[in-house]
């Protein structure tokens, strides 16, 4: 702020001493000047008065000729005097008028108010940076939750979409070039709340250059980053980036899951759901051999991780020699039958449009669905703002890369046991997944299910803690009964106990409780509330634990007790 | 040689040298202290402060500091000639006149400091 008005009057010098200049010289000019009192005596005017006229001449009030009738000589100068006055107060005001619109300033301006903004935060945030597709969606998300988030992206047009936003909480917006780290720390990378840093500019070396500033100035601050090639993934391990996410490898696991084992892929896509989304159901590809269109990032990735579940693929790329495509690739952009045919599209099971182009994509898909009404369609959706026309198109799996992405990078922030749960999930079979996800669809009914942690601590719960202390064991279905009704449960499945002597993958509900102990659930956003009165409310837990509704009014205790 | 710093040090200069002119003479006597010369001082003062806007060094805010005590040193001296002209409508007696021009005086020492930290400020530049 200093800075503004160090430049302000530095930029004001000339104006403003050209408009002291002028008006001493006319009131100078004035007491000089001869004139005559109301009888004719010879009258020069005081420093008084003059300063009185010039004062309201030269803001164009006046009052007239006081205090005496102007003489001619009188006159001739105050002429003068009106458009020396008027001249340097516009090139005064328009001097100021340049200097507030200047953009320089406007800048310095910008970047103060949301130093402040950033510093005045009452609670722990996050860095976004960039606010695309997966950026402004991850805002969305994560202010809806009551946290709170810095945007930093250098397109201007996001900044302002960014301001017209209705978000839950306030969130500063900054236009600048964040692999600068000057950028950053304005964004608050230094301060004691920032939790982490989100790089999803678009451009791996962006993102990469971004998380590199963050870890060797605040090495403490998580880094999340998005990385669509593998090379800068290795690259942005190595100096200890805490989460890649690379949005094509994401989607060719999980669809390469859904062939042999459509539970398991249920359970990674329902625990990474978004907030109240309509629980997906489960469409199973059916096995043969796919028309894959496009080898580019995406499409070497499904080809890799479906060669890897032996499903045969055929493979379409405009570019054969610059994406080094396998031999055997049809050359062609796909939105042609000729191309489709020559793949022998009629006799595929599905057909996957993995071009960077949404128009290309859904013209595949359209063009292959017309050759064979049979297939399976799954189509890669870039930007976001075509919803719309991927939905009226009716595909069978749209792959959206910013809502992986972002949804991945909510999910780790949220549940950071998630991870650590779906690692030792992916060990399992695919009979413990079928369990696991009937056991949360009787749970949660139609809506994705809520995860959330738990924290045995005297800060997080302390009527547990308080429990523990007195040597009183407190097991996890005391947590998960209903404190208005004990023999009902509340709609929670407990997913992850972890505790220094190793996780627990879906614990059993009598399993006790220990101090240090960290419980990931899920289940229905309701039943989130009603743990939490259970772990702050000691009459609730105790209800739970013994059955038994204590009194709480000190008569009522004393009327009852040798009882309980 | 740089033209701004020549006005700078003329302003600066000047406005010491008239606050000096207006001061000299019998501290209680109106005849010894002239309208025209404080009316020059003040200006000058006022040039002199406004050159000294938006100088980011240390010694910048001291002269910046130093020209705005002399400002308001002058203006209220005015104040004090004017009101007793044209509010109570009396002459210049002894004692109002001795007050103006204390009040001068007080401007001048702060003019003065504006000169020696002007000296200094050319005496430390090195190139």
């Amino acid at each position: 702020m200093n800075n503004v008005i160090y430049l302000m009057l530095r930029r004001m010098r000339l104006p403003l001493i050209l408009l002291v200049l002028t008006y001493a010289v006319s009131i100078l000019g004035l007491t000089l000047i001869p004139g005559a009192d109301d009888q004719g005596n010879p009258w020069r005017m005081d420093f008084f008065h003059a300063i009185y006229f010039v004062s309201f001449l030269g803001s164009t009030i006046g009052f007239g000729e006081i205090p005496y009738p102007f003489t001619g000589a009188q006159r001739m100068w105050t002429t003068f005097v009106i458009y020396a006055a008027v001249i340097s107060w516009l090139y005064a005001i328009g001097s100021l008028l340049t200097l507030i619109q200047d953009p320089g300033l406007r800048r310095v301006l910008a970047l103060s108010a949301f130093t402040r903004q950033v510093r005045s935060l009452p609670k722990q945030f996050f860095i976004v940076c960039g606010y695309g597709d997966a950026g402004s969606w991850l805002v969305h998300e994560l202010t809806e939750r009551g946290m709170y988030c810095v945007v930093v992206d250098q397109d201007r047009d996001n900044i302002l979409s960014l301001e017209v936003e209705d978000l839950h909480t306030d969130v500063p917006g900054l236009q600048g070039d964040a692999t600068e780290s000057g950028t950053l720390i304005s964004a608050g990378l230094k301060h004691h709340l920032c939790r982490g840093v989100i790089c999803l500019t678009g451009s791996d070396d962006s993102n990469l250059e971004i998380a590199i500033t963050s870890k060797l100035l605040a090495p403490e601050v998580a880094v999340f980053c998005q990385s669509d090639y593998s090379d800068s993934a290795a690259n942005m391990l190595s100096f200890g980036t805490d989460h890649i996410i690379d949005p094509f490898g994401i989607f060719a696991s999980r669809f390469s899951l859904m062939f042999h084992a459509p539970s398991m892929y249920l359970v990674y896509e329902w625990m990474t759901a978004v907030h109240n989304a309509p629980l997906s159901e489960l469409k199973t590809p059916p096995p043969g051999t796919w028309v894959l269109c496009g080898y580019g990032r995406f499409g070497k990735s499904v080809h890799e991780h479906l060669a890897l579940k032996g499903i045969k693929t055929r493979l379409i790329e405009a570019d054969v020699q610059a994406t080094t495509a396998p031999e055997g690739t049809i050359a062609g952009r796909g939105t042609e039958a000729g191309t489709l045919l020559e793949a022998d599209i009629q006799f595929a099971a599905g057909v996957i449009a993995g071009t960077d182009d949404d128009a290309n994509n859904l013209s595949i898909l359209i063009t292959a669905r017309d050759l064979n009404p049979n297939l399976f369609t799954v189509g890669r959706q870039n930007l976001r703002s075509k919803d719309e026309i991927f939905k009226a198109a009716r595909i069978d799996l749209t792959m959206q890369p910013s809502v992986i992405t972002a949804q991945q990078i909510l999910s780790l922030i949220l549940a950071p046991l998630l991870d650590d749960f779906l690692r030792l999930a992916s060990e399992q079979t695919e009979e413990w997944a079928n369990l696991l996800v009937s056991r949360v669809a009787g749970v949660v009914e139609d809506v994705a299910p809520t995860l959330w942690e738990l924290e045995v601590s005297p800060l997080h719960m302390p009527t547990v803690f308080d429990c523990l202390i007195r040597s009183e064991e407190v097991r996890i279905e005391h947590l998960c009964a209903d404190p208005r009704n004990r023999p009902d449960r509340l709609p929670v499945v407990p997913l992850l106990l972890k505790r220094d002597t190793g996780n627990l993958l879906l614990p059993a509900i009598d399993t006790q409780l220990r101090g240090g102990d960290q419980l990931l659930l899920c289940g229905r956003e309701e039943a989130r509330a009603h743990v939490d009165h259970i772990m702050h409310d000691h009459r609730a837990l105790h209800y739970t634990r013994t059955g038994i509704d204590r009194p709480s009014g000190t008569m009522w205790r004393w009327l009852m007790r040798g009882r309980t | 040689m740089n033209l701004e710093k020549v006005l700078f040090a003329f302003f600066t200069i000047l406005a010491l040298t008239l606050n000096f002119g207006f001061f000299v003479g019998d501290v209680d006597n109106p005849a010894h202290h002239n309208a025209y010369e404080l009316f020059a001082a003040l200006v000058v003062s006022l040039v002199a402060t406004i050159m000294k806007f938006g100088d980011r060094a240390h010694i910048g805010a001291l002269l910046l500091a130093t020209s705005l005590v002399a400002d308001l040193q002058l203006i209220t001296a005015a104040l004090i000639w004017g009101s007793t002209l044209y509010v109570m409508e009396q002459q210049l007696t002894p004692g109002i006149t001795a007050s103006i021009v204390s009040l001068s005086g007080g401007a001048l020492l702060a003019n003065l400091i504006s000169v020696l930290l002007l000296v200094v400020e050319t005496v430390t530049f090195r190139r």
